[in-house]
């Protein structure tokens, strides 16, 4: 398989809606894994997940999600589920109904069909409330049987755009734990997600964008290294910070150095943190005592302030 | 999947049937059609009940030319037309205003087979409604008569007209279907393409013979078994001078109506879900 047929692939993709922009000479290889796009309303996040699925046709540029082009939808939603945003269903249908018809459409016989729906209701814990009207279920129910919708013929990728949107604390769990295990299979997951403390703890690499352009992409650490303009900040668990600041400060790397505000660490920004990282360990064998050393900004929130700015839309 | 396409779109537009007979049917937008469907069937209903209740009957010779009037500038040109606009307009436009239509296309299945589905759908729904309706109406109009002289009637050729009937409502669903169907791609409201194409199909009678074969009336009016008893200034709307034979009327209007699905074909092909847009 080449790497066209194993991700999701944007070449110098452009949509303009009339003369507004949805978003501009996007370049992007998706791989396997869950994959968030992080970016205040308006950034581009669902025109760039309807593009991927056809939805919208790009104003130029190209696009293929596992080696096939998104107009061919005859072939695409074999191995591609969508769980758009939008909360709106045909009238008149219960849970049961409303998955088991669009899954005819796949060429499913009747039992088929039926056992899929039974599937993918219970794994999104839908089951008892089959038989009920969507148009009576709570917004965190309509909520999961659209992704049971979109999982019930078992994708190889799935896209959520927002998909954590209404669900209680505990289904909410849940249902990362599913998107975790999707990935663990070797899904490809697409999520986006205003709630950034969540893509931070699920996401194997983000995509961070702001009006209508990718500001970043790939793995947090490594996006974060890349902000070269805000130093790093590393967090020193230990019992004499004061101490242990004396020593830190002989660095020319080192920016800044704060005791932490309990009075039990340390807090500093170094712009070459493997440099830093190398003298602490010396520092460890010459007998300073240190409880913990971790990253301190090494997350989307972070990262996200940094390139797109703390008030970037309704984040 | 290449191997049998027929067989998957087959039961791919047999899925979209399953949904959309059944929401074409019920549609609370779709009350006028049937309104408008059950105009005629009062009409004649109430026209015999009348006569049943002062013992009197009509010249049924009289009354088949009323029907052929009625039938041609009531139910061809009003009922059909319009109760097409309310079907057909709404099989893509109504699912894009109810934020519902992602999900087919969503799903593995060609746009054309969509489209097809759907006209089926559309055909299906507005021939059960004003089939049934011709038939109905028929069959009040006639219940004044004595059964025996019904019973002549269609031994000497009223069951063909029957059927004619039926049949040309048939052809006119599927006709104007594929109109408003292309339309529907076109315009957001559907007022506008309405007045467009009544205006086009009123026409008619003085467009140059080419281009009167691209309307729907043209083909229906010389399908009907009975032309209507127009005489005077106005009778040019009505009669048509050299009506065409059925087995060039009818290849005729399934031609103007594979063009339009042609057109919509490549309308669909290019539709995009924008609903913030509409």
């Amino acid at each position: 398989m080449s790497g066209q047929e194993r991700e999701i692939v944007f070449e110098n993709v452009s949509k303009f809606y009339g003369e507004v922009l949805g978003v501009n000479r996007v370049n992007l290889s998706i791989p396997a894994g869950i994959t968030s796009l992080v970016g205040p309303n308006g950034s581009g996040k669902t025109t760039l997940m309807n593009l991927m699925t056809g939805l919208l046709r790009p104003t130029q540029g190209r696009i293929c999600v596992l080696g096939v082009r998104p107009d061919q939808p005859d072939v695409l939603f074999r191995f591609v589920g969508y769980c758009t945003q939008y909360d709106s269903f045909p009238r008149g249908m219960t849970g049961y109904q409303f998955i088991y018809s669009y899954l005819r459409l796949y060429g499913k016989t009747h039992t088929e069909a039926g056992e899929l729906t039974v599937n993918a209701l219970e794994r999104v814990k839908l089951t008892d409330a089959a038989d009920r009207k969507i148009a009576g279920y709570s917004k965190g129910m309509r909520q999961r049987i659209k992704l049971a919708q979109a999982i019930a013929h078992w994708p190889r990728v799935l896209v959520l755009d927002e998909p954590l949107n209404g669900l209680d604390p505990l289904v909410r769990a849940e249902t990362i734990t599913l998107f975790r295990s999707l990935a663990e299979e070797g899904l490809h997951v697409i999520i986006s997600s205003h709630i950034l403390h969540e893509v931070d703890a699920i996401s194997d690499q983000v995509i961070l964008l702001s009006s209508g352009y990718v500001v970043a992409e790939g793995k947090i650490h490594g996006v974060r290294t890349e902000v070269e303009e805000h130093p790093m900040q590393i967090l020193i668990r230990c019992a004499r910070p004061s101490v242990l600041a004396s020593h830190i400060f002989e660095l020319d790397s080192v920016v800044e150095a704060r005791v932490h505000n309990d009075g039990k660490g340390l807090l500093i920004r170094t712009r070459d943190p493997d440099r830093f990282y190398l003298m602490l360990n010396r520092l460890v064998v010459e007998g300073v005592d240190l409880e913990s050393v971790a990253p301190a900004d090494d997350d989307v929130h972070s990262v996200y302030e940094y390139l797109i700015g703390p008030d970037g839309g309704s984040i | 999947m290449n191997t049998a396409p027929w067989s998957l779109w087959r039961a791919q537009v047999l899925a979209i049937l399953r949904l959309e007979i059944k929401k074409n049917f019920l549609a609370r937008r779709g009350l006028w059609v049937y309104l408008l469907a059950l105009g005629p069937v009062v009409l004649f209903g109430g026209h015999s009940l009348v006569m049943l209740r002062h013992g009197r009957a009509c010249d049924l010779g009289r009354d088949n030319l009323i029907f052929a009037t009625v039938f041609q500038f009531f139910y061809l040109r009003l009922a059909v037309f319009f109760g097409c606009v309310g079907v057909f307009m709404n099989l893509f436009r109504g699912e894009m205003l109810e934020k519902s239509l992602h999900y087919y296309l969503l799903a593995p299945v060609r746009r054309e087979v969509l489209l097809a589905g759907k006209y089926l759908a559309g055909v299906i729904t507005t021939s059960v409604i004003f089939c049934t309706s011709t038939a109905l109406s028929l069959a009040v109009l006639y219940l004044h008569f004595h059964p025996s002289v019904v019973e002549q009637y269609m031994n000497g050729g009223g069951l063909g007209h029957v059927f004619a009937y039926v049949g040309t409502t048939a052809l006119a669903c599927i006709g104007y279907g594929g109109v408003f169907l292309v339309m529907s791609f076109l315009f957001r409201n559907p007022i506008i393409p309405a007045a467009v194409v009544l205006v086009w199909e009123s026409l008619n009678p003085f467009l140059p013979a080419v281009l009167k074969k691209l309307s729907v009336i043209f083909y229906l009016q010389s399908l009907s078994p009975l032309q209507p008893p127009v005489k005077g200034d106005w009778a040019f709307l009505a009669v048509l001078a050299n009506p065409t034979p059925a087995y060039l009327a009818i290849p005729g209007l399934l031609l103007v109506t594979a063009a339009g699905l042609f057109l919509a074909a490549r309308q669909v092909q290019k539709l995009e879900i924008n609903y913030g847009a509409e």
